[in-house]
This record gives C-alpha cells, sequence and structure tokens, in this order.
C-alpha cells in the first residue's frame, strides 16, 4: 500500500522532529554528561575533566535513595498491573459503549498538575482532613493519619501513574482477537489457561509498554515523596535537585542524573529495541 | 449465552472499575470542598461554606497574571507542536522508508524519561548557550516532552489514513500544495485536533519542566507548589478546582464537537 522510497518523502517529513530533537533533546543530556565531569561546584564547561564527583557518589550514601526510588517504582508498577488489569479487560470486553466515557473519566486527571491532585490527599488524609474529620465527627473513630509515611508515598504513586499503566494495557489487550479466544474455549481450555496461554502472551506488547512507562516515570518521581511523604523518603530525583538548588553543586546534580539516565536508558532500550510499533499503534 | 460465573465476573470488574473512578476523583473532590469553605483553615466537615476564596482569587492581579503566563505558553506550545508533530505522525506511519523503525523509536525516548531530570537537563543546556530563562524557554522545554506525544496520537490517525485517496487526487491532476490542503488535511484533522487538545492541556498542567525552565515567570502549578510548601492558604484549592474544571471542560467540549463535526460530515456525505 505505501509508495516505495523514491525521494523518500519519509525521511523528508522526519527532518523537522529530529532536528528539534537533536537541540532539544540530545545536546541537553551531552550537556549533562559533560557537566558530570566538570570540578564540583562549578557552572561552566570549559574546566579540566575529572571523576570526583563520581567518586563522591559512590563514597557518600546516594545509594540509598537510588534503592529507594527502584523499590517504590518497582512497587508501583506491580500495584498498578493488579489495580489496572480488570479495568482494561473491562474497557475492551465488559463496558460495550460506556467505555469511552470511562476512558475520558481516566483521561481528565492526567492533564491536571500531579501536585494538586496529590494536594487533595493532603486533604483527604490529613488529621481533622475529609477521612478523618468526617470518622471522628460522624462515627466518634479516632485514628492515627498514614499522612507523612511510606505508604502515603505509595498511594500517592500508584495514583498518579495510573493512567501509564491503565492504557498501553488497554491497547495490548485489544489486540487478542475475539476468535483466538473462542476457539481456545471451543478446545476446552478454563479461564485460567484462556489467560496464560492466549490473552497475556499476546497482549504482551501493551504490558510490556504500560510496565516500562510507568516504572520509568516512577523512577523520577519527586513530587509523591514532598507532598505526601513529609521527608520520609528523599528519592534520587529530590538528591538532583538538591545538587542543583540549595547545594549549588551542578556537577555533582548531573553526574547523579547521568547514573540515573543510565538506569532508565539501559531498561528502556533493552526492551523497546525489537518492538513492532506499527503493530501496536496500528493493529493492521 | 452468559453463563452466571461469567456475568459474576462482569459484575465484579464493574464494581471495581467504579471503585477506582472514585479513587480517582476523591482528591479533586476534596480540593472542591476545601474551596468552598469560608474559614481560614481547613477542617472537615465544613462548618462554614461560602465563595469568599474564591472571589479573592479572581480580583487577585497575581492570579490573572499566572493565568495569562500558563495558556500563552500553553497556546505556543499547541500551535508549534501540532505542525511538527504532523510531518513527525508522515515520517512515522504514512511513508515507508530506510531508518522508520529506529526513528520511531528514538521519538518515543523523550517520553520514556523522568521530566524532572529532562527539565534539569534543558536548564544546563540553554545555560551553556547563555540564554536568560522566561517563559519562551518553558515553551521549548514543554515542546521536547509534548511534541513525541503530539506524534504519537496523530500517528494512530495516519495508521487508518488511505494513500490511495492522496494518490487519486494526483491522478486527477491536483499539485501536491493542494493535495495536502483538500485531501490529506482534512482526512487527518481529527488526530491533528486531539493532538492540540493533548498539547494545551499537557503543557497547562506541566509542572516539572517548568519548575526549572521558566525563570522569573510563573504558572500555575508552579505557584501551587510554592504554595503550598510554605503552608496552607485557601487559594490553593480555588486556583486547584478552576485549573482541573478547565482541563475537563475543554477535553469534553472537544470531545463533544469532534462527535458533532463527524455527524455533521457524515449527514453530508449522504
Amino acid at each position: 500500500m505505501r509508495r516505495p522510497a523514491r525521494l523518500s518523502p519519509g525521511s523528508k517529513a522526519a527532518v523537522p522532529v529530529l532536528l528539534f530533537l537533536l537541540v532539544g533533546f540530545v545536546a541537553p543530556l551531552i550537556a549533562v554528561i559533560w557537566f558530570s565531569f566538570m570540578p564540583p561546584r562549578s557552572f561552566s564547561l570549559a574546566a579540566a575533566p575529572s571523576l570526583e564527583n563520581y567518586t563522591t557518589i559512590f563514597n557518600s550514601t546516594s545509594y540509598i535513595s537510588f534503592l529507594w526510588s527502584l523499590v517504590l517504582a518497582a512497587a508501583t508498577v506491580v500495584l498498578l498491573a493488579v489495580i489496572c488489569f480488570p479495568i482494561s479487560y473491562g474497557l475492551v470486553r465488559v463496558f460495550g459503549k460506556w467505555a469511552t466515557l470511562l476512558t475520558l473519566l481516566f483521561t481528565i486527571p492526567l492533564f491536571v498538575s500531579e501536585n494538586i491532585r496529590l494536594y487533595g490527599w493532603v486533604l483527604f488524609l490529613i488529621k481533622n482532613g475529609v477521612l478523618l474529620g468526617s470518622l471522628d465527627t460522624y462515627f466518634g473513630i479516632e485514628l492515627e493519619s498514614i499522612l507523612f509515611t511510606r505508604t502515603a508515598i505509595l498511594l500517592g504513586m500508584v495514583y498518579v501513574y495510573l493512567p501509564f499503566m491503565l492504557f498501553p494495557l488497554t491497547l495490548g489487550i485489544s489486540m487478542v482477537p475475539n476468535e483466538t479466544r473462542d476457539a481456545a474455549y471451543d478446545l476446552g481450555a478454563t479461564r485460567w489457561q484462556v489467560f496464560r496461554e492466549v490473552e497475556l502472551p499476546l497482549s504482551m506488547p501493551g504490558v510490556v509498554i504500560g510496565f516500562l512507562l510507568t516504572f520509568v516515570l516512577a523512577v523520577g518521581a519527586i513530587t509523591e515523596a514532598k507532598v505526601l511523604g513529609g521527608q520520609r523518603i528523599i528519592p534520587v530525583a529530590q538528591d538532583i535537585e538538591i545538587a542543583f538548588t540549595y547545594a549549588q553543586n551542578w556537577p555533582l546534580g548531573a553526574a547523579l542524573s547521568v547514573l540515573l539516565m543510565l538506569v532508565v536508558g539501559t531498561l528502556v532500550l533493552l526492551a523497546l529495541w525489537r518492538f513492532d510499533l506499527d503493530r501496536f499503534l496500528g493493529r493492521k | 449465552m452468559p453463563s452466571k460465573a461469567q456475568r459474576l465476573r462482569h459484575g465484579l470488574i464493574t464494581a471495581w472499575t467504579l471503585a477506582v473512578v472514585v479513587f480517582i476523583y476523591l482528591p479533586t473532590l476534596c480540593i472542591t470542598l476545601a474551596s468552598l469553605t469560608s474559614s481560614r483553615y481547613f477542617q472537615f466537615p465544613i462548618t462554614k461554606f461560602g465563595l469568599d476564596w474564591w472571589r479573592k482569587t479572581f480580583s487577585s492581579i497575581e492570579i490573572r497574571q499566572l493565568l495569562s503566563t500558563s495558556i500563552t505558553i500553553a497556546l505556543c506550545v499547541t500551535v508549534v507542536a501540532v505542525v511538527i508533530a504532523f510531518f513527525g505522525a508522515l515520517a512515522f506511519a504514512r511513508y515507508d522508508w530506510r531508518g522508520r523503525s529506529i526513528y520511531q523509536k528514538l521519538i518515543l525516548l523523550p517520553i520514556f524519561f523522568p521530566q524532572s531530570v529532562l527539565g534539569l537537563a534543558l536548564l544546563l543546556w540553554f545555560n551553556a548557550l547563555g540564554l536568560q530563562m522566561s517563559w519562551q524557554t518553558a515553551v521549548f522545554a514543554h515542546l521536547v516532552w509534548i511534541v513525541p506525544v503530539v506524534t504519537l496520537v496523530i500517528s494512530i490517525q495516519v495508521y487508518s489514513f488511505d494513500p490511495a485517496l492522496e494518490e487519486a487526487a494526483f491522478d486527477l491532476g491536483a499539485t501536491r500544495w493542494q493535495v495536502m490542503r483538500e485531501v490529506t488535511l482534512p482526512v487527518l484533522f481529527p488526530g491533528l485536533f486531539s493532538g492540540a487538545l493533548f498539547a494545551f492541556l499537557l503543557s497547562w498542567g506541566n509542572f516539572p519542566l517548568s519548575l526549572y525552565t521558566t525563570g522569573a515567570d510563573t504558572t500555575v502549578p508552579e505557584y501551587l507548589y510554592a504554595k503550598m510548601v510554605a503552608g496552607y492558604t485557601p487559594g490553593v484549592p480555588v486556583l486547584g478546582t478552576i485549573s482541573t474544571i478547565g482541563a475537563a471542560v475543554l477535553l469534553i467540549g472537544g470531545y463533544a464537537l469532534m462527535l458533532a463535526m463527524r455527524r455533521a460530515r457524515r449527514t453530508v456525505s449522504e
């Protein structure tokens, strides 16, 4: 169907985006990598390169932030997979014409800044807030607030990143043809077997994208810990921010960013490299 | 022939989905409630309802300035993003060319990237170039993340586009420009429209990129963040509610407009 690449109009159409990403994405990343080799506390790119920032990081307790970010992100992914799978399944197979409305409802919060929505949770969870205030006034129950605990941070992350798991998963499940499922049932497969042998493998692209996207965004999470966690955990993104702002040590922040980019980049490249996006988005 | 077990399963799925919808809107509800109190501190159940804080927010010049900065940035982002992403989407989904598969993955990288780190990277880069941070640099920063998203949104429409339509127009003697204006753009319009909607709203709600790249200018999410870290004022829930309602109205309105246009076009073609 597509025209053969004569003058290659495709590569011509790609030029604006590629140029833009070269200036807006590749160049800044190179600037960060470059900066990470500058001597501590310098603000220019002209000094002689050194590895001092990296030795500082490896001799410090920064790995705690790294571990917390990774653990929280992994927990978020697992929880969201469990929460979202039934909904995605419902959106594709159960809700029919209501699916559009529900999708719209799940989309709206994406466009409201996450710090506002997390603040809503503060109002809900805080002492004398919506939950504890009502319990106290109407039922006479007094409970401790879970605000400013690790649970609250995890709740915030699950809440913020839900759409990023839900939509890829839904797209993945809609890739499972009905005939294949029906055939499996006709051949005597149980519900569980159909899930494990047919639905899960065929919806794998969606599962991979959903897991990856959620994990990557959650590793870089910062507001959840600040707004809901009350400094209980300092995630790595906050360490980076501190280095850039209060500490005024840009090279150290850049070195931390490079390490985070390495983790994220490796994961993304490994998962995406052999991925067929045409099939996933175009569903041909 | 839905069996009893199946009906039970569907019932459970529906109940779960509704519970999650409630979970999603719970904070929004709390913020709206908090904006309707007339006391200085938030306490629940609310004893004194009132619109005092709404009045105060609307008459504040500072807030108007914030809204205008946020809207200006979002509008600039929308226009530039849709133009770049339109061509990007053609390259992504319409044409077959060498390097397309790598191109498709490159486009995704800024989306699969922690935004706070991206914001800092851009700050470093602008700084190395000797640029002063302002709302213009924020427009650029937003675009780095929003152009790829909008490219994907438009691509989904491009996938369902039949290239034979363009070829037919060429065969009938249309010029390249005519084909673009009379065939390609109208057919892809729904995709461009959703792309524009996404661009505007994502820019409107963005915080991590704005935080590092706006300089002395302040957007609504930045202002709210600064206020909520500094302590409670009821102006925060008011502005938060405005921001949420604004996004919802735009999204639902845009969706309704698109349905109406689709219906209108169907009646015309019949």
